[in-house]
């Protein structure tokens, strides 16, 4: 199997993740040329109910498309970290909204407050997803920011550009504190590397 | 340029819905809604005047979702008209044709039921429209009756069923395979029918193309039956371009209406189709009929006409029946899998050879009519074939009724709405090897 880079983002209905999924398929697989294969699952609910997205990314063509075992989870509430937690990897990275997880299931996840910035700075819980997805590239590299910022702007409506734009410098800036006070060892996991000079 | 039945230039249904026109206000509201789509990216295949145009500048990929190249598949066959009642996992196909088919000059229309829809989509088909419906496990179900009627009218259409768990509204939003056998044998009656299943989101598109291709052919509905995993799943891909799509037409009437006889037998048991309101007219009818489309009881009629509708479709098996070969040479364990399923077992096969076990995977696409010769084949030399399925054994039934006894058959079979893993088909290769 060649390199293949699994990535879940859970959290509750109507957080927009299976929008956030989309985006990062398309981050990386559109404009970074990889193999991608992106997959969802939902209960009937429109809004509340378990919500996840899962990305797989890799260098060959990709037969099974689901995630089996995670390098990189995206946790928005307690539920999704509690029981999407063990389908880690022991070297993944857990990256949870600590708005509502309040108990994370190992010291090393990385605590990003994103429905908060997203409600105190831009006065919009909406584009908590994108704040996510931000520091998640910023975090892992998983797909460069640059790609992250196109897909984002090609997929999000008319006339809310600058505020995702906004979104994604908050996000990236939120993961660069967590770069500075931690190691990224201490934080496990690496996705590919990219010369990333954005938001800097 | 592909060889295509009829040259002749292909009837639309001009829309009816003053929504997709952009001169009324409603219209204006419903560009403007166009504009602001945030789920689907631009649209791959530009329009204009109703044809499909060549796309400028490079082919990029983009991101798919299995349903969206079902769509798309659709519209590059020549579809044309659309009816039928929204159900999760097929809703993306409703939603995303409700406004690209305005676009094509084409009409979409959501109906009060399924067996409506199919109705409908029937009734289009007989005034000359590229016809088709998508629905699930319970909307299948009720269309059932009108599919008999398509059978034995001879009206090409095309049924998407995107199986979900059952049996009755079961899980709306997990994986299944559980409607294979509906697919052949849920209308009452004996019948012949073509049952396709897609795999990958490329595939949704080709077998989309195929599926109109076949309906138009052999003048019988066709079935394409995807799974939740298959339509949900995005993937990048390159569609081809227009003119690299084989699209066929049905063979039309070239005689005067007055000489024209609707069920007449030809060589390849599928008479010419005349169109509602082109003056060849005729009688459509669900009971068995004679050549002139009326009701008969003779059986020196009943018999012939029975048997064309089998004749047409068995003597093209050829055409038809559709599968993949992988590694499937030299292979001492075969892996016979369709749908999403196909994918964990191409998987497993891989990592199966790295550790030195000889297995192969054939891959059906077409389920119906079996392909029984392919199938033979490939196994007649396995020592053990493997039918994994997310039902309790449907095809794995077909395989072990053309399996004569040859190898041994055995089965892995998963209900609890999760698709299969690659492991659990490595862990059976090996433990088998």
């Amino acid at each position: 199997m060649g390199k293949r880079y699994e990535i879940c983002l859970s959290g509750s209905g109507g957080q927009g993740l299976i929008l956030a999924g989309i985006i990062l398929a398309e981050a990386a697989g559109v404009y970074e040329s990889k193999y991608v294969a992106q997959t969802q699952s939902y209960g009937p609910e429109a809004r509340g109910g378990a919500s996840k997205a899962e990305v797989v990314i890799s260098d060959e063509e990709i037969d099974y498309p689901m995630a089996t075992r995670l390098d990189l989870l995206l946790a928005m509430n307690q539920k999704s970290s509690d029981s999407f937690y063990f389908d880690l990897k022991p070297e993944g990275t857990l990256v949870v909204d600590s708005t509502f997880v309040t108990q994370t299931p190992t010291t090393k996840a990385v605590c990003i407050p994103f429905t908060e910035i997203a409600r105190k700075e831009l006065g919009r819980e909406m584009v908590a997803n994108i704040i996510a997805l931000a520091a998640l590239a910023t975090l892992t590299k998983v797909v460069s920011l640059k790609s992250l910022e196109a897909a984002v702007l090609a997929r999000v409506p008319k006339g809310t550009e600058e505020l995702n734009r906004k979104a994604l410098q908050l996000g990236s800036k939120a993961a660069k504190a967590i770069l500075k006070e931690r190691k990224p060892e201490s934080i496990q996991g690496h996705g590919p590397d990219h010369e990333d000079t954005a938001y800097e | 340029m592909k060889p295509s039945l009829v040259s002749s230039k292909q009837q639309v249904i001009r829309s009816q819905n003053p929504e997709s026109r952009s001169d009324t206000a409603q219209g204006a509201r419903h560009k403007e809604y166009i504009g602001q789509r945030v789920s689907f990216g631009p649209e791959p295949y530009a329009f204009a005047k109703g044809e499909l145009m060549a796309r400028k500048g490079k082919k990029k990929p983009r991101l798919l979702q299995g349903n969206e190249a079902i769509v798309e598949g659709a519209l590059a066959a020549g579809c044309s008209f659309f009816a039928g009642y929204p159900i999760t996992p097929a809703s993306e196909i409703s939603e995303i044709l409700a406004y690209r088919l305005p676009q094509v000059e084409g009409t979409f229309i959501q109906m009060e039921d399924e067996i409506a829809s199919l109705g409908a989509v029937i009734g289009a088909s007989l005034a000359g429209a590229k016809s088709m419906t998508a629905t699930s496990g319970p909307g299948f179900s009720l269309m059932q009756e009108n599919l008999g009627f398509a059978c034995v009218a001879e009206v090409p259409c095309v049924i998407v069923n995107v199986m979900r768990g059952g049996p009755s509204t079961g899980l709306p939003t997990n994986p299944s395979q559980g409607d294979v056998m509906q697919a052949r044998w849920g209308t009452h009656g004996d019948h012949p029918i073509i049952v396709l299943a897609p795999s990958t989101v490329r595939d949704s598109f080709d077998i989309t193309v195929k599926a109109f291709n076949f309906s138009e052919r052999y003048r019988t509905p066709v079935i394409v039956l995807s799974d939740e995993v298959v339509a949900h799943t995005r993937e990048t891909v390159v569609l081809p371009d227009p003119d690299e799509i084989e699209v066929l037409d049905r063979i039309r009437p070239s005689m005067p209406p007055e000489w024209y006889i609707p069920y007449e037998d030809t060589s390849s048991g599928v008479p010419a189709m005349g169109i509602f309101g082109d003056g060849y007219r005729y009688h459509v009818t669900g009971l068995i009929h004679d050549i002139r489309g009326f009701p008969t009881a003779r059986t020196d009629e009943i018999e012939p006409f029975m048997r064309r509708l089998f004749r047409k479709i068995n003597q093209s098996f050829h055409d038809i029946q559709i599968v993949n070969h992988f590694m499937t040479e030299d292979a001492e364990l075969i892996v016979i899998a369709y749908g999403s399923v196909a994918r964990s077992a191409r998987r497993a096969v891989l990592d199966a050879r790295d550790k030195g076990v000889k297995a192969g995977l054939l891959h059906l696409v077409t389920l119906y009519p079996f392909p029984r010769r392919d199938v033979m084949a490939t196994i007649r030399d396995a020592r053990v074939v493997l039918v994994p399925e997310m039902n309790m054994g449907q095809i794995s039934r077909e395989v072990k009724r053309v399996n004569e006894g040859m190898s041994q058959v055995a089965t892995l079979n998963r209900i609890d709405g999760c698709m299969i893993t690659p492991q659990e088909i490595y862990d059976w290769l090996i433990k088998e090897a």
